[in-house]
C-alpha cells in the first residue's frame, strides 16, 4: 500500500522536476517579454536528441552534454533574434503563431537533421535501482531531483544577486523604467531566451535516460510545462516550480490509481478545476485593466 | 462603396469563383481539396467572429469540430438515427456544452483563456481516444453517407456543391451578424471591455454568445467532414487541428470574413503543394507560419489591402 504510493510518488516527482524546469523556462521569457514560448518543448527536446545522437555517435558524454546545451541555447537566441523580436508589438495570438510556427520548424529540422527514432542516453550512474520502503527508485532521478535543485539554486542566486539577473527582474517589472536607468533590454531579452532555452535542455538530457526521447517529445512537455506555469501563476518562477510538481505528483497517482491512460488528461483538468475559481493561477497577482 | 454594396459584391464573387472553380478541375481530387478547403473556411468564418472580433482566442476548437464528427458517427452508426437529426443533436449538445463551459472560461484574459481552452482540446482528445468501447479508441469510427429525406450525397462533386452553397450561407450570416448590434458589441468589447462594459454592453454574454456560435459552427462542419470521409480519428481533436484553425484565421487576416476564408484556402492547398517535398514539409509550414505572422502581422488580406490603397493614394 504504502510502498505502491511512494513508487508513484517517485515517478511523480521526477516527472514533476522536469515540468518544473520546463515551467520556469516559461516564467522567465514570460516576465522578460510578456511573451508565451510554445516552442519550449523543444528546447527540452534538443537537448535531450542533441546528447542522445551526440553520445550515440561516439563523443565522450561530458563533451557530449555541455555541447547539447549549446545547440540548445543557440536555438533559442535564434528564436528570439529572429522571430521575437521583429515581431514585438504584435498581438497576443499573433505572437502564440509565431512561436507555435517556430516549434513546428524546430520538429521539422530535428527530423532531418537526426531521424524519427527514439533515442536514448545510458544512466549517468549505473541502472541499479535503489530500494526505499520496498518502493524501487532508479538512481537516475536522483540525479533529476539533484540536477533540478541546483539549477533553482542557482537561478535563485542569479536573480537576486548579480548584477546582470537583478536587470533582467527589473526589466519584468517595468521595461521603461529598467531602460531609463541604462539596462539593455534587448540584451535582456536575449539572455532570457538563451536561459530558458538551457534550462529546456538541461531537463530534456537528464531525463532522457529515464523517457527517452524523439523529435515530438517537446510537444507534451511544453504543454506540461505551460500548464505548470500557468498554474502557479504566470510569471511567478516559484509557483511555476510548485505547479510542476503538482501536475508530475497528480498525474502519478492518477495513472496509478484511476487509469493510466488518462495521465496526460489529469494536468489540464487540475488546470481548468484551478482556473474556474482562481483566474490568475494559484500564486498570481490580481491583473488590473487599464482603461 | 459603401458597406453594404461591398458585402453584396464580396459575396457575388465568392459565389462565382465556387461555381467557377471547378472548370479547372480535371479529377475527383481537386473536387475532393476544394470540399476540405470550403469546410474549413466555414469553421473559420465562425472562430474569426470569436478571435477576431471578439478578441478572444480559443486553442481548443478542434475539440467541438470532433464532438460534432463523432456525435453524428456514434448517433448514425450506434443509435441508427437519420444523419441530419444526428448533426443537429450533436450540433445542440455542443452548443450546450460551450454554453457551460464558457461562462467561467472567458472570464480568463489572453494567456490564460488560451490555457484554458487548449485543455479542454485536449481533454475531448483524450477522452475519445481512451473511451474505445464508444468511440473505437485510436482506430477510429466509420460511418455511412449523409442523406436528407431519402436524398444522400455522395461523391466528391455532389459534397463540392453542399459545401460551396454552405460556405455562401455562412459567410452571408457571419457579414450579417457584423453588422448587427451583436457585432458592434463584440468589436467594442475587443477594443476596450471595460470601456465597453461602462458603455452597457453586457460583455460576458456577448463573448460566450459569440463562443458557443463558433463551437456550433466547428462541430455542424465536424458532423459534415466525418460523413464525407466516412472514417474518423481521435486526431482530429488534436492540438494540431485546433492550432491548424487559429493558424487559418489569423493568417488571412483577423476581424475580416473574406480573410478568414483565404487563411482557410490557403492553409488547406499548401500541405498539398508541399507534399512534393515532403522531408521539409513542417520546416517550410513553421517557416510560412512565422514569416507571414512577422512581416504582416495583421494578416494576408487587410496588409494587402492596406497596401493597395497605399499604391492608390488613398490613403
Amino acid at each position: 500500500m504504502f510502498a505502491a504510493f511512494l513508487q508513484y510518488l517517485f515517478s511523480g516527482l521526477t516527472s514533476g522536476a522536469i515540468y518544473a524546469l520546463a515551467g520556469l523556462g516559461f516564467a522567465i521569457i514570460y516576465n522578460s517579454s510578456h511573451v508565451i514560448n510554445f516552442a519550449q518543448g523543444e528546447f527540452i527536446m534538443i537537448g535531450g536528441m542533441a546528447s542522445a545522437t551526440l553520445v550515440g555517435s561516439g563523443v565522450p558524454m561530458p563533451l557530449a552534454i555541455p555541447l547539447a546545451m549549446l545547440i540548445s541555447m543557440a536555438a533559442g537566441i535564434a528564436l528570439e533574434k529572429f522571430a521575437i523580436e521583429p515581431a514585438r508589438n504584435s498581438d497576443v495570438v499573433t505572437i502564440i503563431i509565431i512561436t507555435i510556427g517556430a516549434s513546428i520548424f524546430m520538429r521539422g529540422a530535428a527530423q532531418l537533421i537526426w531521424d524519427k527514432e527514439f533515442h536514448s542516453l545510458p544512466a549517468f550512474s549505473g541502472e541499479s535501482p535503489i530500494a526505499i520502503f520496498g518502493a524501487t527508485l532508479m538512481p537516475q532521478s536522483l540525479w533529476v531531483f539533484g540536477v533540478s535543485g541546483v539549477v533553482i539554486v542557482a537561478l535563485w542566486w542569479f536573480f537576486n544577486r548579480t548584477m546582470f539577473g537583478k536587470a533582467m527582474l527589473a526589466t519584468s517589472h517595468n521595461s521603461l523604467a529598467a531602460r531609463l536607468v541604462g539596462i539593455g533590454v534587448k540584451r535582456v531579452l536575449m539572455a532570457s531566451f538563451a536561459l530558458s532555452a538551457l534550462l529546456g535542455a538541461v531537463g530534456g538530457i537528464v531525463v532522457t535516460p529515464i523517457t527517452f526521447t524523439n523529435y515530438e517529445a517537446g510537444i507534451m512537455l511544453g504543454l506540461k510545462g505551460f500548464s505548470a506555469a500557468v498554474l502557479g501563476g504566470l510569471g511567478n518562477g516559484g509557483g511555476a516550480i510548485v505547479g510542476g510538481l503538482i501536475v508530475g505528483i497528480a498525474e502519478a497517482l492518477a495513472s496509478g490509481y484511476l487509469s493510466s491512460a488518462y495521465k496526460d488528461a489529469i494536468a489540464f483538468v487540475i488546470i481548468l478545476f484551478v482556473l474556474f475559481f482562481m483566474p490568475n493561477g494559484l500564486f498570481g497577482k490580481r491583473g488590473t485593466d487599464r482603461v | 462603396m459603401n458597406i453594404k454594396t461591398a458585402r453584396t459584391g464580396g459575396l457575388a464573387l465568392l459565389a462565382i469563383i465556387i461555381a467557377m472553380a471547378p472548370i479547372g478541375f480535371t479529377n475527383t481530387y481537386f473536387y475532393d481539396v476544394g470540399v476540405n478547403a470550403m469546410f474549413n473556411a466555414i469553421v473559420c468564418v465562425g472562430l474569426n467572429l470569436l478571435i477576431g472580433y471578439a478578441g478572444q482566442i480559443s486553442l481548443g476548437h478542434a475539440g467541438f469540430f470532433a464532438l460534432g464528427a463523432y456525435g453524428s458517427a456514434i448517433l448514425t452508426s450506434t443509435y441508427g438515427l437519420p444523419p441530419l437529426a444526428a448533426m443537429l443533436l450533436s450540433a445542440a449538445v455542443v452548443g450546450l456544452l460551450a454554453f457551460v463551459v464558457g461562462r467561467p472560461i472567458l472570464k480568463l484574459k489572453g494567456h490564460y483563456l488560451a490555457m484554458a481552452t487548449l485543455g479542454i482540446g485536449i481533454i475531448i482528445n483524450i477522452v475519445l481516444k481512451t473511451e474505445s468501447k464508444i468511440t473505437g479508441g485510436p482506430d477510429g469510427m466509420s460511418l455511412g453517407n449523409f442523406s436528407v429525406l431519402g436524398f444522400s450525397i455522395v461523391g466528391d462533386r455532389m459534397w463540392y456543391w453542399t459545401a460551396g452553397v454552405l460556405l455562401v450561407l455562412t459567410v452571408w450570416l457571419a457579414l450579417n451578424l457584423i453588422d448587427s448590434p451583436v457585432g458592434r458589441a463584440l468589436r467594442a468589447v475587443h477594443g476596450s471591455e471595460v470601456g465597453a462594459e461602462v458603455v452597457g454592453v453586457d460583455t460576458s454574454s456577448y463573448k460566450v454568445l459569440v463562443f458557443v456560435v463558433s463551437a456550433v459552427f466547428a462541430s455542424i462542419v465536424g458532423s459534415l467532414f466525418a460523413h464525407k470521409n466516412g472514417f474518423i480519428t481521435p486526431d482530429i481533436a488534436g492540438f494540431f487541428h485546433s492550432v491548424e484553425l487559429v493558424t487559418m484565421v489569423v493568417l488571412g487576416g483577423m476581424a475580416s470574413t473574406f480573410g478568414a476564408l483565404i487563411g482557410a484556402v490557403i492553409l488547406t492547398l499548401l500541405p498539398q503543394v508541399l507534399a512534393a517535398v515532403e522531408q521539409y514539409e513542417a520546416m517550410i509550414l513553421g517557416a510560412i507560419m512565422m514569416g507571414t505572422m512577422i512581416f504582416m502581422p495583421k494578416g494576408l488580406l487587410p496588409s494587402i489591402v492596406a497596401s493597395v490603397k497605399r499604391l492608390g493614394g488613398g490613403r
